[in-house]
């Protein structure tokens, strides 16, 4: 054990306070350079955990990250790393991103799946995910990692519950077996000019094997899916970088567009 | 605001819709009138329509167009409750002599399959815990003379509801964009009103959500079976004898009614 359980808590408030006080802090293995994948995790949940009652929210899914080779190969990794979606981090197409609130925000676009039964077990498989969900939608995701420059190393990213923040759904929701998941083309727009594109077999080849590899891992700490989750399947393309008044738009063939707008509110 | 006088105003409206006598704005008789309190009296009254054997089938929410919300003053939306006795299929001939000024407003009702408590409830909830969506015109008549409305006059009149009329219910809910769906209003075949599905505070579910959150203060939930009425695509129109009213929602099938005299 390379962190006390009474550093875990300072660890955890240093998070919590980065993320409420809008201000980014340094990496948490300049401190603990040992800190493991697994103990990440135990750190994930605890912050999880302390978020809720804080903030007095409910869960509301799961997120998937690193669910591209580019990515994995750029932090060195082999598999991708999950966190946890809470309902205050749902916003809506139809109210501005309160830019304030966030430090250095970034939109990437996803394929949500949102569930229509638990599902769980270390054995899942794409196929039971697309019986499992009741819709898929479009989606952005905007992560906002509570690091200085975005800079981390996994077991950082990990703890900080995978750069979560706010997530934004397209209103089209379809049933998930009218669409070729792997083939839908996507491209994403700021301020009216084109800045990325991509596809949904960039996420591990298709949509629906990233949430199956999410199911497994979650079955490693006894956890699985719920009905009413909203799974973020992983980025279509690379995250692009958004101030105050800026607009970004992901079109998805099939699915329709989602767009976020983002404002200086007081 | 005293016992004595919520119980009186209750009677005064129960009194007005019964006997068609709209009465003057609670609001300028009683300035000191909080929206709280004219909750009371919409909840007095409800208990009196139960009392007389009517069922709550549902909730309407009102004043979800940010156009309403500006009339009135209000920064957020109001609710009432919907009884069976409101509830009128869609065909159906009213007589206008039951109504004082109805008017009628196009909106999608959701039918729900599970209970929904707040607080912390989405919009994705709702849309996980309905059974189908169901094009619907409701039919508000104020109870308040000439529609003088502040937002704690048509809060204590139940939210102006009179009928909730509706159509077939729809169940293919992956098939309807609830943002983008469609709205036209027609009064006697002629195009009145268009207005599309984000009007209800963004997207219809999100009002949904909205009540949810918002019952969750009074301790209440939105029960499995209820219709709930998310609010106005557009401006309401006034309709009189003769009138055909329709509200056609593209996919989702259309509603009409129609006023005799």
């Amino acid at each position: 054990m390379t962190v006390t359980n009474q550093s875990k808590v300072e660890v955890v408030d240093y998070l919590l306070r980065a993320e409420s006080d809008v201000k980014e802090v340094v990496k948490i293995t300049d401190q603990y350079p040992d800190l493991s994948i697994e103990e990440a995790y135990d750190l994930q949940k605890q912050l999880i955990e302390r978020r809720m009652e804080k903030t007095n929210t409910k869960r509301l899914g799961i997120k998937l990250g690193l669910t591209s080779k580019a990515k994995q190969e750029m932090m060195g990794v082999h598999e991708a790393i999950y966190g946890y979606l809470l309902s205050d981090m749902l916003a809506l197409e139809w109210e501005p991103l309160q830019q304030h609130r966030l430090i250095h925000p970034k939109a990437e676009p996803e394929i949500a799946f949102i569930m229509g039964e638990d599902l769980s077990g270390e054995h899942v498989k794409a196929s039971d995910v697309m019986r499992a969900a009741k819709f898929v939608a479009a989606a952005i995701e905007v992560i906002d990692s509570r690091y200085k420059d975005f800079r981390f190393t996994l077991p950082d990213v990990v703890a900080d519950n995978c750069s979560s923040a706010k997530l934004i759904l397209g209103s089209k929701m379809v049933k998930p077996d009218d669409l070729d998941l792997a083939s839908i083309g996507m491209v994403m727009s700021k301020n009216g000019e084109m800045a990325t594109t991509g596809a949904g077999s960039a996420v591990l080849g298709h949509p629906a094997e990233a949430v199956a590899w999410a199911v497994q891992k979650l079955a490693q700490r006894g956890e699985g899916l719920k009905k009413g989750d909203i799974v973020l399947s992983g980025a279509l393309s690379e995250a692009v970088a958004f101030d105050m008044d800026d607009t970004i738009v992901a079109q998805f063939e099939g699915l329709g567009s989602v767009t976020l707008s983002s404002r200086y509110v007081k | 605001m005293q016992k004595q006088v919520i119980s009186k105003l209750t009677e005064e409206l129960l009194v007005a819709e019964e006997k068609l006598t709209p009465v003057e704005p609670l609001s300028t008789r009683y300035p000191e009138l909080s929206v709280r309190d004219s909750y009371e009296i919409q909840l007095e009254w409800v208990e009196r329509k139960l009392d007389e054997g009517r069922v709550v089938i549902g909730k309407k929410v009102g004043l979800t167009s940010k156009a309403m919300q500006n009339m009135l003053g209000v920064d957020e939306p109001d609710y009432g409750h919907l009884l069976d006795h409101m509830k009128v299929d869609s065909g159906s001939v009213l007589s206008k002599k039951d109504f004082i000024k109805p008017k009628a407003e196009a909106e999608i009702g959701f039918i729900l399959k599970e209970d929904l408590r707040g607080p912390n409830v989405t919009y994705v909830d709702v849309l996980m815990a309905t059974e189908a969506i169901v094009p619907a015109l409701e039919i508000i008549d104020s109870r308040i003379v000439d529609w003088k409305i502040q937002l704690v006059d048509t809060v204590a009149d139940n939210g102006s509801s009179a009928r909730a009329v509706v159509g077939k219910p729809f169940f293919e809910m992956d098939q309807i964009d609830l943002r983008t769906l469609s709205m036209t209003l027609l009064k006697n075949g002629e195009v009145t009103a268009t207005g599309a599905g984000a009007a209800a505070l963004g997207h219809p579910a999100h009002a949904v959500a909205w009540l949810a959150n918002k019952l969750a203060d009074y301790n209440i939930s939105l029960k499995a079976g209820e219709l709930i009425l998310p609010g106005a695509l557009s401006a309401a129109i006034d309709v009189d004898s003769g009138d055909e009213v329709t509200a056609s929602f593209g996919k989702l099938g259309s509603v009409t009614i129609s006023f005799r005299d």
